[in-house]
């Protein structure tokens, strides 16, 4: 009877325990336990000691520097990702399928072979570099290095996230805004903007949680001078190389902090867009 | 996606071709266009092309030479053999929570869909800490481990662990979506007609979801064999055994071989071209 009363509840279909298991099972140990480990191994720093590290001048350097970088790469990529979905969904021109795949470059490519490219580009003899250097414009080994890494590595965010949205925009809503005389400007203020909005904040936010985070692009490129250009990630990797585990637990801990204030926004802000995608 | 985007684009263009004839382009649009697609040269295009560009520039045989380093290709031997064991492994957690998560309702389903998705959120150094706390000699499993005489920590198997952390969402992400718009309504009707539940799974679900599950193999495989933050914390990097590709282009960009760092970085950089291309099939594929 009570496995009659389950089946019901659930469906006729099979695999509820099955799948219910290996989830559990698989997530906790590829997942859930060693997070757990090294959050205990912060804990047992105790907070004096744990509160030492991370508000040590060079950590604090880091968080300013990390932060700076990533707000700077989260607003260029904000104006490029909204004009690369603009034009992908707005107009037609040659080329466009190509540019529209492309644009999932930066997913693909590993970290450290755009880190390589770009360092080779911008430093005082490459590409672009040995014309920006005369200017006074120093990329490769200095902090605007580090933000060019970070946009390349989340270039993808925002344009894939504003791009469906902008794709579903009512166009009578907007033809009869014209009919009625509005501008362009007028239609994208007050039609187009508000629908994109929550899409565009949700892509900005996960552009600037995943800049946050960035190790691969960043080492090749920043030259990683204490107190200048060395980002959260980096220090966490120097403290292990000198065996100072404590510390590298505790920045590492700070980083995992920040990205769940971070998952929780983005989720929220989500929410919020479905929300109001279902209120449209 | 690509449908789509081109079913919209008359209606971008705001007044319909058919009737007025063409339209002449606005300038504002010329512009943009013309901005968008300079800006993705100089910022996409350009830092591809480096990499093939140095990698060959001092000719074929040098490209060979230099690929065909002992250490160069153990790496890229070792990154096939982590994809080779790390996505199945992924593949079938993503079915499965995939199965879980869109065929029954369970207290905790929302908050487990949130769960899934933390290795995208947490930065890969932080990933190969975690890592290192618990199998290292200074983590938690660490002193059981040596009584053993196990060691994980830069070995191989911690490049399988750590890749497993960092993928683990990729397959999952993508059935989830698909698996809730086509509802059970097919599999439900399979088992009133008595099939069980690995026949429905086989000849109902799976060809169901089959190209959305291989274009969440190419997305997880792709960050595997690319993957470096995680990978280069608990590798130890050692020479011809425990350095993936990544790692040694890392390691001879640091020896000044600055053309062998570009050529095994055209072999990732390859890699993530194709990527791309049977991202572009398969999203095709999804929507016929």
């Amino acid at each position: 009877m009570s496995l009659f009363s389950k089946s019901s509840q659930r469906g006729i279909l099979p695999g509820f325990g099955l799948t219910l298991g290996v989830t559990l099972f698989y997530f906790t140990l590829i997942v859930a336990l060693p997070l757990l480990a090294m959050l205990y191994k912060s804990f047992n720093l105790g907070w004096a000691d744990f509160w030492s590290i991370i508000s040590s001048e060079r950590a604090v350097a880091t968080y300013r520097i990390t932060v700076s970088a990533a707000l700077l790469a989260t607003l260029l990529n904000a104006l490029f990702g909204m004009l690369l979905a603009w034009v992908l969904v707005r107009y037609e021109f040659p080329g466009k399928r190509l540019l529209d795949a492309v644009v999932d470059l930066p997913f693909a490519l590993p970290t450290a072979v755009a880190g390589l490219a770009l360092v080779t580009v911008f430093s005082a003899n490459g590409w672009f570099g040995r014309y920006l250097e005369p200017l006074g414009i120093k990329i490769a080994y200095a902090p605007l290095g580090i933000a060019l890494a970070m946009m390349f590595t989340s270039i993808p965010f925002v344009v894939r996230t504003v791009q469906p949205v902008l794709e579903d925009v009512a166009t009578d809503v907007e033809e009869a805004g014209r009919s009625l005389g509005a501008t362009n400007w007028q239609i994208f203020a007050n039609i187009i903007w508000p629908a994109i909005f929550p899409a565009f904040v949700a892509g900005c936010s996960l552009s600037f949680a995943r800049s946050l985070g960035e190790f691969g692009a960043i080492v090749f490129i920043s030259g990683n001078l204490p107190f200048e250009t060395e980002v959260m990630s980096l220090l966490v990797f120097i403290r292990l190389d000198e065996y100072d585990y404590p510390a590298a637990a505790a920045i590492a801990t700070v980083m995992l902090v920040i990205a769940f204030v971070m998952l929780f926004v983005t989720n929220s802000i989500q929410a919020w867009q479905l929300k109001y995608a279902e209120r449209n | 996606m690509q449908n789509v985007t081109n079913l919209a684009a008359p209606v971008g263009s705001l007044k319909p071709s058919s009737r007025h004839g063409k339209k002449p382009v606005r300038l504002s649009q010329r512009l943009l266009v013309i901005s968008a697609i300079l800006l993705s040269i100089l910022l996409i295009g350009v830092p591809l092309l480096v990499i093939f560009t140095y990698a060959f520039r001092e000719g074929m045989t040098v490209y060979l030479t230099q690929i065909s380093q002992p250490a160069t290709l153990h790496a890229i031997w070792l990154t096939v053999l982590t994809a080779i064991v790390v996505v199945p492994i992924n593949m079938v957690f993503g079915i499965c929570v995939a199965w879980l998560v869109t065929r029954f309702r369970f207290p905790g389903r929302g908050l487990l869909i949130t769960f899934i998705e933390i290795p995208f959120s947490v930065s890969p150094i932080v990933a190969g800490v975690t890592y290192l706390f618990l199998y290292g000699s200074q983590g938690l499993l660490g002193p059981l481990l040596e009584n053993y005489d196990i060691k994980i920590m830069f070995t191989v198997p911690a490049i399988f662990l750590v890749s497993l952390f960092v993928t683990s969402p990729f397959v999952a992400r993508e059935l989830i979506p698909l698996m809730q718009a086509q509802g059970s309504e097919d599999e439900e009707a399979a088992i009133t007609l008595g099939a069980n539940g690995l026949q429905t799974f086989f000849y109902v679900t799976l060809p169901n979801i089959r190209w959305a599950l291989l274009y969440g193999a190419v997305l997880c495989n792709a960050r595997v064999m690319g993957e470096f933050g995680a990978v280069s914390v608990v590798s130890g990097a050692i020479r011809g055994q425990t350095n993936t590709l990544p790692l040694q282009i890392e390691l001879l960009f640091n020896d000044y071989n600055v053309t062998g760092a570009f050529a095994a970085s055209s072999t990732l950089a390859l890699i993530a071209v194709v990527t791309l291309v049977l991202k572009y099939l398969l999203e095709r594929k999804q929507l016929v």
